[in-house]
């Protein structure tokens, strides 16, 4: 009882005051942001391990982006990552980021489903689904719900069963041979329900896209309401975005 | 000229060096080298592809001598040949893939299931929907069906237990659901980047094992020697990663035997972990880190000063909190003789890293086959001998403070980084490579063969949870059924890594 006091103590209060505003260590590769800087294009198109960039104009697809700075490296005055990780967004555009543009990413509430602030305002119970995704989202939400993080202050949880959810989050790439289980457990969510995709591997297939053992079909059917990108997201992307998408106001 | 050749770790030597034999012979020589020394195990046997037969390869480790012997033999799809099983259990899951992915047929394997529903397997008739579950009937029995999607937030798995009551009398883990392509995906993706991302993401809590592993493969096949600042950074990484799941999984083993508060400051304690490793290459599971032939991120003397830091502040409270722990009689009571596996089975199915460790048997690639810098490390592999829950999370508490302690040693003397052109090469061509990586789980061994051309025909993948999953089947027998969450996740078996 006292040695378990006495750890109570030596811990003191780890939780982070505010997850919007708090600044994460070192390098981190969050939202890029790419200069009108003339650059040869080509070379910088190849570059790219998951043709996450484009031309006229430059532009980073930061949904399939692998986040692995190799461009940020061998063009520095053209692109660069910035620490910031409030990413997420309810519109997969927005996921886009083009040359001269410094804006941020973010949830716009004009066009979240008229249920969700009603519903999920101050609740919100989800269900994970990983299909074929590598244990790194994975670790990340349920980092999501330590003592640090601690989403569950916000009432955000994940719940066990399909049936007492709002919705599902869905990482990995979408493998053929969980494709089946991914239907059913949607199916086995009541309604209003949301669909969550966390990682550059479930908004994109990541580096996986077109391998033929997936299939990605589900996406296709119905609407998804948050892409959380980052690989894997971080937990403050996560928490950050899943708060917009349930609470951020219409001005 | 011998019926095999004997190779190191991470050599290239000519695919014509390996010499092809018949397969009475292949049969003999490879289960006659298992079954004379525990010493020895099979790192790894396949086969792919050869005009229209297939050609298999058979890689035994001998973990006194640092060898690995290497031979092969031809086979045909129609042929039904005497299994290696037979003989010794830990080809069981090797000769099931082969069967899977080529159609050859054995005739005394115990029982040629499906590995992984690959999506160029032979028989595409069998789906992941008609898995041939092993089935007892009786009245007095019943059946636990339990995934693929589990409770919490982990990856997707079938577990169908038979039961008594309470009790389990057998479990079957059905894996595949994970499939996605990554071997094919290596020789499809021609671009080093790309494949390096591939590597990253076998399995995503192993990033660092498996792309070293890769990045060993590479350099081996392009005939690059890795500047030492190189090997010190993977070295260095390897062990924070070994550290930061440790950590982390003693937080899940608190977790499931409900002891709040040892679950929330482990939980927590792996956090300093990995946002040092965010400090140091931009991302807490080290993706992008690591890179054949290049020093992405160097390790600087400011680094080693915040690692100092990390430390010196982790270890007190991870001390502190495992004494408590450790003597609680409500955890150990949990613990201790709950999912045991014995020396024999262990033995007998081939299990490796801490799966091999928890029960007397010592197989340590970070001394039997060294790399990098663990030949200036020496290191002990820390043996335990009841193959119990216990013995599993005490590795964990000793490996911890172990890779602590080589950290520490390391960072005492950070190699000097001169900024130099990445080394590129070209893979020489008809050429194969072997490396082995001790990860956290165990042993990580990837294989590569080029063409005329120097492009890859072959590159095979196994992570340690392919031998392992098998341990914990065995581990929770006769355990009620309550306590399969502790065993799960005191072995926490990668589903990724397994089924690629």
């Amino acid at each position: 009882m006292f040695n378990n006091l006495r750890i109570v103590y030596h811990q003191g209060k780890q939780y982070i005051r505010n997850t919007a505003t708090t600044k994460v260590p070192g390098i981190f590769r969050g939202r890029p942001v790419i200069t009108t800087e003339k650059v040869n294009e080509t070379e910088l198109i190849d570059l790219c391990p998951v043709n996450a960039i484009a031309s006229n104009p430059v532009s980073i697809d930061m949904g399939k982006c692998t986040y692995c700075g190799e461009c940020a490296k061998q063009f520095p005055n053209k692109i660069r990552f910035t620490s910031e990780y409030k990413i997420s967004t309810n519109e997969r555009e927005r996921l886009i980021v083009k040359e001269g543009e410094d804006k941020l990413v973010e949830v716009n509430p004009e066009t979240v489903r008229s249920d969700i602030h009603r519903v999920f305002g101050s609740s919100l119970k989800l269900r994970q689904v990983s299909a074929g995704g590598d244990n790194s989202c994975e670790w990340e939400l349920n980092a999501s719900n330590n003592v640090q993080f601690d989403m569950g202050r916000y009432g955000i949880e994940f719940v066990a069963s399909p049936r007492h959810a709002d919705g599902i989050v869905i990482t990995g790439p979408i493998t053929e041979n969980m494709a089946e289980a991914l239907q059913i457990c949607y199916d086995a969510v009541p309604e209003p329900k949301i669909i969550v995709l966390v990682g550059t591997d479930a908004i994109s297939g990541g580096i996986h896209a077109g391998s033929s053992a997936l299939n990605r079909s589900f996406l296709d059917k119905y609407p998804v309401d948050l892409y959380i990108p980052g690989n894997p997201a971080h937990p403050l992307t996560i928490i950050n975005g899943l708060l917009d998408l349930t609470r951020k106001k219409k001005w | 000229m011998e019926n095999f050749t004997t190779i190191l770790n991470n050599q290239t030597i000519p695919v014509a060096d390996i010499p092809e034999v018949n397969y009475a012979t292949f049969l003999e020589m490879n289960t006659g080298f298992i079954l004379s020394s525990p010493e020895r195990h099979c790192v790894n046997y396949f086969g792919y592809p050869v005009g229209n037969q297939i050609k298999l390869i058979c890689c035994i480790a001998d973990d006194n001598t640092h060898n690995i012997h290497v031979s092969s033999c031809l086979v045909n799809s129609a042929d039904a040949l005497d299994s290696f099983t037979a003989r010794h259990h830990c080809f069981e899951k090797f000769e099931r893939e082969i069967h899977e992915n080529f159609g050859v047929g054995y005739k005394d394997h115990p029982w040629l299931k499906p590995v992984r529903y690959s999506k160029k397997r032979f028989d595409q008739s069998k789906t992941i929907a008609n898995y041939p579950f092993y089935s007892i009937d009786s009245d007095e029995l019943h059946e636990v069906a339990v995934g693929p999607i589990h409770a919490g937030i982990i990856e997707p798995g079938h577990f169908r237990f038979i039961c008594n009551g309470e009790q389990i009398l057998h479990l079957e883990i059905q894996l595949g659901y994970q499939h996605r392509g990554i071997e094919q995906q290596f020789l499809d993706k021609k671009n080093l980047l790309q494949r390096s991302t591939l590597a990253e993401s076998i399995a995503g809590d192993t990033v660092v094992g498996h792309t070293t592993t890769f990045s060993h493969v590479w350099e081996s096949l392009c005939g690059i020697q890795p500047s030492r600042d190189i090997e010190f950074s993977r070295t260095l990484a390897l062990e924070m990663e070994r550290m930061a799941i440790h950590t982390g999984d003693l937080s899940a083993v608190c977790a499931d035997i409900a002891y709040q508060l040892g679950n929330s400051v482990l939980g927590r304690l792996r956090t300093p972990l990995i946002n040092f490793m965010q400090e140091w290459g931009g991302n807490r599971l080290s993706k992008g880190l690591i890179r054949p032939g290049r020093n992405q991120f160097p390790f600087t003397p400011e680094l080693a000063k915040r690692l100092t830091e990390v430390l010196e502040a982790y270890e007190p409270d991870f001390v502190e909190m495992n004494k408590q722990l450790f003597q609680l009689p409500s955890a150990l009571s949990r613990f201790e003789r709950t999912g045991v596996v014995s020396y024999d089975d262990v033995l007998s199915i081939g299990t490796v890293g801490m799966a091999a460790r928890m029960s007397g048997l010592s197989r340590d690639i970070r001394s039997s086959h060294p790399y990098s810098l663990y030949p200036e490390i020496t290191h002990e592999p820390i043996v335990k001998h009841h193959g119990d829950v216990y013995s599993r999370v005490q590795i964990r508490r000793q490996e911890v403070m172990q890779s602590m302690q080589y950290i520490r040693d390391m960072i005492a003397n950070v190699p000097e980084y001169v900024e130099k052109e990445p080394m590129i090469g070209s893979p020489k061509p008809n050429s194969f490579t072997l490396s082995l990586v001790e990860g956290w789980r165990g042993e990580i061994c990837h294989c590569a063969i080029t063409d005329n051309s120097g492009e890859l025909i072959l590159y095979k993948i196994k992570d340690p949870s392919f031998h392992n999953w098998l341990a914990l089947a065995l581990a929770v027998r006769n355990n009620e059924i309550s306590d399969f969450p502790i065993c799960n996740k005191s072995f926490s078996l990668s589903y990724s890594g397994h089924d690629l």
